[in-house]
């Protein structure tokens, strides 16, 4: 019997399922894959119909004698460090008091994964309004709790506005680390937690030494994806400063957007994203490695 | 005696952990009450009143926002492209995704690691190529152009996420009805589909919050404020009155009741869903 229903399987092989599939992904994804990679190679404004070749000269460009990349590569690994420790920090400490098995967990659960699942542009808006300068009300608390001289254009001042970005980002994203630390935590058997507590174990000796080991490949995922997320943070300073004041909040992505819809160069765009992509890739690598090397210490 | 002494501290600990999750919670939901705060307020009063209690309720606001801001054109707009793009996902990758756990056929691994490889490999420059993909295709500014690479951007995690589901599910039935004489086509529909509606929801879900939250590509594609959605109508809004406040607000309220209907109705599927997706992935 299941022998002919193998048979049949092989008669009837499933390429009319997976064609507009794949069509699609070789159309709108596979393709601008590869053509990023050519156009890199090229000086081209995106309309005339020749193209300069340019070889490497784009990406030595990048790499040598583009300051303000590398400052806008610097805020975003700003963002990026405070997002690791803080933003996530958070996540761990709130999921461990909830895996104790709390009441209203399942409510805290559903607060916390609101700002998640709104978009950068209605967060960062709303907290633009909230960091305003003159009628913003983060300002008028300041002047309630009698902290007034520290009253400023939070948003538009050079020395505060890249940690007030990051300090949204971290608002609109610890929900969501949450969820993923909370999920591993539960993965954790009980009868560990019972069995160190018998033998006399107090919170650190456990969290040391049943937690973190146990936990380390979500933490090691929920890092990697902090970098992943965090360092292509766009919308929210779209929202917020717009890259301003001066340069003070420019990050990789919104300066290849302005190469490309400002200045119409989409070679140089291309490269630059094409060089970020690498920076990404190898991040994410080097950060699996230190994690096997961890384990195996 | 010892009995005693460990309630009392449970009891501490208790109130100290919900102390620090209702500070976080309050963090969490005050923006929100902020934002609906001031979109009630009138256009002098959100300047001098600093209360979360609007007073008198304007809600002409919502009114003014809805057809002089244009967000009644940006929502209608924001509805379509996100039951077009959730539609296209469906349609599209449930029947891969079936072939990919349930026939057989040549290429089938390779084709499948393509997806997978499409969901983990970061292309931060693509939609410049894409830009000039949609270019050459006449799509630019159009809302096809708009719909089509939002449908393949949702495919790779949609189609893993449901042969996941496929993979998990028993073949017996779907095996019994093969043996009476029905098609593939005839398994997936009548037989698959109907079981494999909490693996379609989370997918619909899922794309239908990333559709409706997307701004980069409305930014890139479209230029005709007609055919943009509520996030990019939202920046060109507050571009335009940036002083607007009330009705920026009623603005971005109108965009985030939806999502938060949404996320009532289904936050189960949600956030197990993003939990799956992340610790298996």
């Amino acid at each position: 019997m299941s022998r002919y229903i193998q048979a049949i399987r092989r008669i009837r092989p499933g390429y009319p399922f997976v064609i507009p599939a794949v069509v699609m992904l070789g159309l709108f994804y596979v393709y601008p894959f590869f053509k990023v990679f050519q156009l890199g190679f090229y000086e081209w404004d995106g309309i005339s119909a020749t193209m300069q070749f340019a070889g490497l000269d784009q990406f030595r460009d990048i790499l040598f004698q583009n300051p303000s990349w590398w400052r806008s590569m610097w805020h975003a690994a700003y963002i990026t460090i405070l997002a690791l420790v803080f933003q996530n920090g958070l996540a761990l400490v709130l999921a461990i008091l909830v895996d104790r098995g709390i009441r209203f967990g399942q409510i805290y659960r559903v607060i916390f994964f609101l700002p998640p699942i709104l978009s950068g542009i209605v967060v960062g808006l709303i907290w633009n309004w909230i960091f305003n300068g003159n009628y913003g009300l983060f300002n008028h608390w300041l002047n309630v709790i009698g902290l007034g001289h520290l009253t400023r254009s939070w948003l538009a001042d050079p020395k505060t506005a890249l940690t007030c970005v990051a300090a949204i980002h971290m608002w609109k994203g610890f929900g969501w680390g949450f969820v993923i630390m909370l999920v591993g935590l539960q993965n954790i058997p009980r009868s560990l937690y019972e069995a160190a507590r018998v033998d006399g174990a107090n919170f650190w000796d456990i969290f040391r030494n049943i937690t973190v080991p146990l936990m380390l490949p979500v933490f090691v995922l929920t890092m990697i994806l902090t970098v992943l997320g965090t360092m292509q943070i766009y919308d929210i300073i779209a929202a917020t400063t717009g890259g301003g004041p001066g340069y003070h909040t420019e990050v990789p992505v919104s300066r290849i957007i302005a190469r490309m819809l400002y200045s119409s160069q989409f070679g140089y765009a291309c490269a630059m994203g094409i060089v970020f992509g690498a920076i990404l890739v190898m991040l994410s690598m080097a950060q699996a490695r230190i994690s096997k090397m961890i384990k195996n210490m | 005696m010892k009995m005693m002494k460990y309630t009392l501290r449970d009891i501490a600990s208790g109130v100290s952990s919900h102390a620090v999750l209702l500070l976080a919670s309050t963090c969490c939901i005050f923006p929100f009450l902020w934002m609906f705060a001031s979109s009630l307020k009138t256009q002098r009063t959100i300047f001098k009143s600093m209360s979360l209690w609007p007073g008198v309720f304007n809600w002409d606001n919502y009114i003014v926002a809805w057809t002089r801001g244009g967000f009644g054109v940006y929502f209608l707009n924001s509805v379509f492209y996100t039951a077009a793009v959730v539609a296209g996902i469906l349609v599209v990758s449930v029947p891969a995704a079936y072939a990919f756990s349930r026939l057989k056929f040549k290429g089938r691994g390779a084709l499948y690691v393509a997806f997978l490889a499409a969901m983990m490999i970061p292309i931060p420059g693509a939609f410049v190529a894409l830009y000039v993909l949609l270019a050459k295709l006449n799509l630019v500014n159009t809302r096809l152009g708009y719909i089509l690479p939002q449908i393949t951007i949702g495919l790779p995690l949609a189609i893993y996420l449901l042969k996941t589901f496929f993979d998990e599910m028993s073949q017996e039935i779907e095996d019994s009805a093969i043996v009476d004489g029905c098609s593939p086509l005839g398994v997936l529909c009548h037989v698959a589909l109907p079981l494999a509606k909490p693996a379609i929801g989370v997918v619909a879900i899922f794309s239908a919050l990333a559709v409706w939250n997307e701004y980069i590509l409305a930014m890139i594609i479209l230029q005709d404020s007609a055919k943009m959605p509520l996030q990019r109508g939202l920046m060109i809004f507050q571009g335009a009155h940036f002083t607007e406040y009330p009705l920026l607000m009623a603005g971005i309220t109108l965009t985030v009741i939806p999502i938060l209907v949404m996320y009532m109705l289904m936050q189960r599927y949600v956030i197990e869903g993003v939990a799956a997706s992340a610790v298996k992935g």
